[in-house]
């Protein structure tokens, strides 16, 4: 869980870093979006270093839902009477979310692909467009796709928020002097990341990107 | 103070069980609530009904044996308390108070509000142990602990057991018990010799047992009586990584 969920956070940084390309303009932000597939050239072949990044997330993606499964199936296991009052004592909203709010993310990533990868929903169907895919995407008329975004971003948010921290107690990182520290890094990355992948959408709402 | 309880009953281990309403008038805001318990038993014998099984012992917060989840959290609604050592003032007159056992597939009902708890001694017994001569006693000062380690020793050592870890646990694990006895060895000297076996082997008999897997949301140290912190379980997942290095 711990070490899938590394890999996945580590993407999610560099993809929300280079999703802010986007504000330096229509045209930086198609040579990024190219650059991607020439990573390594000659000695990958086109969009080479994308597929090894695609199986690798993937790798960690399945590693990740299968170690839920397991906790999941065993925490049912472990339970077989429920309790007939039950109310959650400490535990924070986001560490009470993180399965349902994990499958959320996860019908958001595969809607996310459809939409701005293989472009099947996007109405932009020229691939080595990437701007007007985003703006076009993100445009007024097609608020419900906005709306998902920042639903699905907004739980990725809650996911990271518990999923950093609860990794680094997993590896053995945590401590009682660092508990604080790092519970704070993991909110602030959180937050980082959630604001990162909203001002996307929102910059073209507001006419800011076009 | 007049009460509405909701007592978990159940006639033995196969038995389905439920919840059964009971009130009681004349409950002193001193009572504890086990004397409070007492109180309804006295009156379900003298009815010659079945009275209301439940565990306790030393009634001093000490002993680990009293359990009980009252409205549903494990221990009642103070910090840092154990069901005996909670007293009725901390209620309301004409409060309804929901009573059920521990819920844990490791922790199986045996009647009413009782739990067998043995899975514990099984985690125990594969590791929670140092090997020392036996005989006359050592010298005080002839193993050195450092003041800082013997302090988080100590605290850990407080555990005394019970199990509200697993009761108040989403997935029913037994991870704290397991990470303050690991804490508690593991810092002193006299733990160093089966270090890394203890992790693995106690890990072994705690998911043997059927407890569930730790997702560190810490519902275990917010209704802990001794208040072991929840880095004792970091402790353990740290062990247990070198363990597993040294071991390959």
């Amino acid at each position: 869980m711990a070490i899938s969920g590394t890999a996945l956070v580590l993407f999610l940084i560099l993809h929300m870093i280079g999703n802010l390309k986007i504000f330096f303009g229509a045209e930086a932000f198609d040579h990024y979006a190219h650059w991607l597939r020439e990573i390594g050239a000659p000695l990958l072949p086109y969009s080479g270093f994308l597929w090894i990044q695609r199986v690798g997330l993937l790798i960690a993606l399945g590693l990740h839902i299968w170690s839920a499964a397991v906790l999941t199936i065993r925490a049912r296991k472990a339970r077989p009477v429920k309790y007939a009052h039950r109310k959650p004592v400490q535990g924070s909203y986001a560490a009470r979310t993180m399965r349902w709010g994990g499958v959320i993310v996860f019908f958001f990533v595969v809607y996310h692909i459809l939409d701005l990868t293989t472009r099947t929903f996007n109405p932009v169907a020229d691939t080595a467009q990437a701007n007007a895919a985003v703006v076009q995407g993100f445009a007024p008329e097609r608020w419900y796709v906005t709306a998902f975004y920042v639903l699905a971003v907004v739980t990725l948010g809650f996911h990271l928020r518990h999923g950093i921290w609860s990794g680094l107690q997993t590896l053995g990182v945590s401590n009682a002097r660092r508990e604080r520290v790092l519970k704070g890094t993991a909110f602030a990355v959180a937050f980082v990341t959630c604001a990162g992948f909203l001002a996307v959408p929102f910059a073209v709402l507001t006419g800011l990107v076009k | 103070m007049s009460l509405k309880l909701r007592i978990w009953r159940q006639a033995d281990a196969r038995d389905k069980g439920s919840m059964v309403t009971y009130q009681l008038q004349n409950v002193s805001p001193d009572m504890s609530f086990l004397e409070m318990l007492d109180v309804l038993n006295e009156r379900l014998t003298l009815d010659g009904e079945d009275p209301v099984a439940f565990d306790h012992d030393c009634r001093e917060g000490i002993c680990g044996m009293c359990s009980l989840v009252i409205n549903g959290v494990p221990h009642g609604p103070e910090k840092a308390t154990t069901t005996c050592q909670l007293h009725m003032r901390h209620f309301t007159d004409g409060e309804t108070i929901d009573i059920e056992p521990w819920r844990a597939a490791a922790f199986p009902v045996v009647k009413d509000l009782v739990v067998d708890r043995r899975a514990f001694d099984k985690i125990i017994q594969a590791g929670g142990y140092i090997s020392a001569p036996t005989g006359s006693a050592p010298d005080a000062h002839a193993t050195p602990v450092p003041k800082a380690d013997a302090d988080l020793a100590f605290e850990a050592a407080t555990c005394i057991g019970c199990g509200a870890c697993v009761a108040a646990c989403p997935n029913g694990s037994g991870m704290l018990f397991t990470a303050a006895k690991i804490t508690h060895l593991g810092l002193l000297p006299q733990g160093q010799p089966e270090r890394d076996t203890r992790v693995i082997d106690m890990i072994n008999a705690h998911d043997e047992a059927g407890f569930g897997g730790c997702t560190n949301t810490g519902e275990c140290t917010s209704v802990c009586p001794k208040g072991i912190p929840l880095e004792t379980i970091a402790r353990l997942n740290k062990d247990y990584r070198q363990a597993l290095r040294a071991s390959s």
